[in-house]
């Protein structure tokens, strides 16, 4: 079996309200999907229940990385056995350090007693961040705290490149940034592409996919997949509107 | 890091063991003047200290607990079950050698003669009501520094003691003041020569080792002008079912253009009432900073504070508290300006987990008839869990047009959104939770000695732990 984050069937609910609806997708790894649809789809719950976030309940259905159910692991530990999410919308934690934070989070990945090389580690830190293009002096600031959107976007990624996960979800990282913003984090995003890596880009726009040129794209509304196809998908999405595929999806149920 | 090395180990697991009692000197239960007398009788002191002694209790026993304002728990503190002189001898031995071994244990164990090797100028080691150990490395000691503790002070360097000893704090300032006053022993004595810089720090670790029992340490230090002394004091007890009570009195006096920071670290196990007078008074020029860390106790009551005396003298408080389940930290600083150009500065941070209890008092003074005074006061409230609790009491008094105020206040919440960011980058819940915490408090403990900001950060991870789930 290919390496792969497969999603089988899943149902999640936030409250009494089903959101998410027998939603399959399988991204096998080196390969970049995309999932577009209109606002309160699905698609941001997608991406959180995945993750583990506690409001979120999965009733239904798996989720497995690399043929490994996650769905009973806690949040950090879906984390460290290689899921990674770029939030839409990544929170602010005072006094926490950049440099720091991502340093617990690396020495969290080590076994018990050993502890992470610094120099190497800054070294590798510093790197990364020159080619997001963020200053060094943003190591000593705390996460995200005053940071401008595509300051908190380009944060994610830096962490998505230092953690170094099996499979990325994106969500919504377009949102929020200027043109240049865009392209120095689709760049970013670009050099991370390759056989190590799987991802799912969520997105509302186009746009994104121009600079990140997706494998594959799927379209989503009302909670599951209604249209799957290539990048010229996408394109098509643009062109049509959303209408398009209301009645797409309104032709099949 | 290599700091690993110069951690204060006080640790609330580390601190809770105890020894069988051996003292050879006992008060008994219970506080009268025979109490005093035998205080008194032991120690071999002059007739002043007597009477002086004699006057507190006076004071002690009409004084009513101050609990229209401060928390009724107070009541709950038994004088007459207490035990308020235990000791071995009233002498501090100047060698570890000469400490009687499970003395010399216990502060092994806590790590203070290591410690001593490695960056102290000097150390004094309480156990119960006297010091059991006093040392000041010979360099200092050449300088004309003196340091010893309280009792010794006293007998050794009485025309010294005699001018300061009380005029910071009166006898009748507080209920407990008043009691320390009557039955204080042990405490360090410091006196610091005109121009003289003590480079490292002087400590005291304080210890109380017996149950049903109150220390009442008295501490005088006094420097001269133009010089410069840090001050840290550390303190553990085993945990029993009966209330300790720890009251002490600090009295500082900051001469023209001297610097003084004493730092404290209070670890007390949960059953200990600690209820603690600090005062400084700074003169002309001089700097006296505070910095006081409440981690441990059931109930402490602490507001250091400066009488800023002398023109452009400069105040300082910086305070962490940690309240867990049933522990309340009642903390907060007294700035009182008494003169021209005077400023003073007010951190204070406090963090409230499970169903513990924070309270900021803060009382900052600037008379009419001066001009050039200025106060900052910050106090941030963290609150962890949902029955967590806080309370903020700042009572400031400006009057004239020629001075400056500025206070700032905040109460916030780690988010359950903050907590699963941080959770998704691989960290557990409660190393997320104890990042945030030290996160909150950073900007403060960056201010610390090295030793003290590891120790901190070591010491809220700890207290993090049974915090989540």
């Amino acid at each position: 079996m290919r390496a792969s984050l497969e999603i089988k069937n899943l149902n999640v609910m936030i409250g009494d309200k089903q959101i998410i609806k027998d939603f399959s997708l399988t991204i096998p790894k080196s390969e970049v999907h995309a999932i577009m649809g209109p606002n309160g789809t699905g698609k941001s719950t997608l991406a959180k229940a995945l993750a583990g976030h506690p409001d979120y309940e999965i009733t239904s259905g798996d989720a497995l990385i690399d043929g490994e159910s996650i769905i009973n692991l806690e949040v950090d530990e879906r984390s460290r056995a290689g899921l990674f999410l770029a939030f839409q919308y990544p929170m602010e934690i005072p006094g926490v350090s950049i440099a720091n934070f991502i340093r617990a989070a690396r020495n969290a990945r080590l076994p018990e007693g050993e502890d992470l090389d610094a120099p190497a580690y800054y070294k590798e830190l510093y790197e990364k961040m020159d080619r997001l293009k963020i200053d060094r002096k943003f190591t000593s600031r705390s996460i995200n705290e005053g940071f401008s959107g595509g300051e908190k976007k380009r944060c994610e990624i830096l962490q998505l490149a230092m953690l170094n996960p099996k499979y990325a979800i994106l969500d919504e990282t377009d949102s929020g940034l200027d043109i240049d913003a865009l392209k120095i984090v689709s760049e970013g995003v670009n050099a991370l592409r390759g056989p190590e890596l799987g991802a799912l880009v969520i997105t509302h726009y186009q746009r994104l996919l121009d600079y990140i040129v997706p494998d594959k794209v799927h379209v989503m509304y009302d909670g599951r997949i209604v249209k799957s196809g290539d990048k010229s998908l996408a394109l098509e999405l643009e062109s049509k509107g959303y209408d398009w595929i209301k009645e797409i999806a309104e032709n099949a149920a | 890091m290599t700091t690993a090395t110069h951690n204060i180990e006080i640790d609330r697991d580390k601190g809770d063991f105890k020894y069988a009692e051996t003292h050879k000197f006992d008060a008994g239960v219970g506080l009268n003047e025979g109490t005093v007398d035998y205080i008194s009788d032991v120690k071999g002191e002059d007739d002043w200290i007597r009477d002086f002694r004699k006057r507190a209790l006076k004071v002690f026993q009409d004084k009513p607990m101050p609990t229209h304002w401060a928390t009724k728990d107070l009541e709950n503190i038994d004088f007459n079950k207490i035990r308020y002189y235990l000791a071995g001898d009233q002498r501090a031995k100047k060698s570890w050698d000469d400490v009687p071994d499970e003395v010399k244990e216990t502060f092994e164990r806590l790590g203070i003669p290591e410690n001593e090797r490695k960056f102290l100028a000097g150390v004094e080691a309480q156990f119960d009501s006297e010091a059991a150990y006093s040392n000041i490395k010979e360099a200092v000691a050449k300088d004309g520094v003196i340091f010893m503790g309280s009792t010794d002070g006293l007998m050794e360097h009485p025309e010294i003691f005699k001018k300061w000893f009380g005029k910071v704090i009166p006898t009748a300032d507080n209920k407990y003041a008043a009691l320390n006053s009557a039955v204080f022993s042990g405490g360090s004595f410091i006196y610091v020569p005109p121009g003289v810089k003590v480079s490292h720090p002087l400590q005291a670790y304080f210890r109380i080792n017996a149950e049903n029992f109150g220390q009442f340490e008295r501490t005088l230090i006094i420097a001269d002008e133009g010089s410069e002394v840090t001050y840290m004091e550390g303190c553990t007890a085993p945990k029993f079912d009966t209330a300790t009570l720890h009251s002490a009195v600090v009295e500082l006096v900051a001469m023209p253009g001297a610097k003084i920071e004493y730092i404290t670290v209070q670890n007390w196990s949960s059953n200990v009432f600690n209820l603690v007078t600090k005062r400084a008074i700074a003169h002309e020029g001089s700097v006296v900073k505070w910095i006081d860390c409440n981690i441990g106790s059931r109930l402490t009551m602490k507001y250091p504070g400066v009488i800023l005396k002398g023109r452009k003298a400069r105040g300082e408080v910086l305070s962490i508290a940690l309240a867990n389940d049933d522990q309340h930290q009642d903390t907060g600083a007294k700035m009182i300006h008494a003169a021209d150009d005077t400023t003073s500065n007010v951190i204070s941070k406090s963090i409230s987990v499970g169903k513990g209890r924070s309270t900021y008092r803060g009382q900052v003074r600037i008379p009419k008839h001066l001009k050039g005074c200025k106060n900052n006061t910050e106090c941030d409230a963290l609150l962890i869990n949902s029955d967590s609790r806080t309370d903020t009491y700042p009572a400031i008094t400006v009057r004239g047009d020629q001075n400056y105020v500025q206070h700032e206040a905040s109460v916030s919440k780690v988010s359950a959104e903050q907590i699963f960011y941080m959770q998704q980058r691989g960290l557990s819940e409660a190393d997320a939770m104890s990042l945030s915490v030290n996160g909150f408090v950073n900007d403060l403990t960056r201010q610390f000695p090295m030793e003290y900001s590891v120790e901190l950060k070591r010491l809220i991870e700890l207290e993090m732990e049974g915090s989540v789930g």
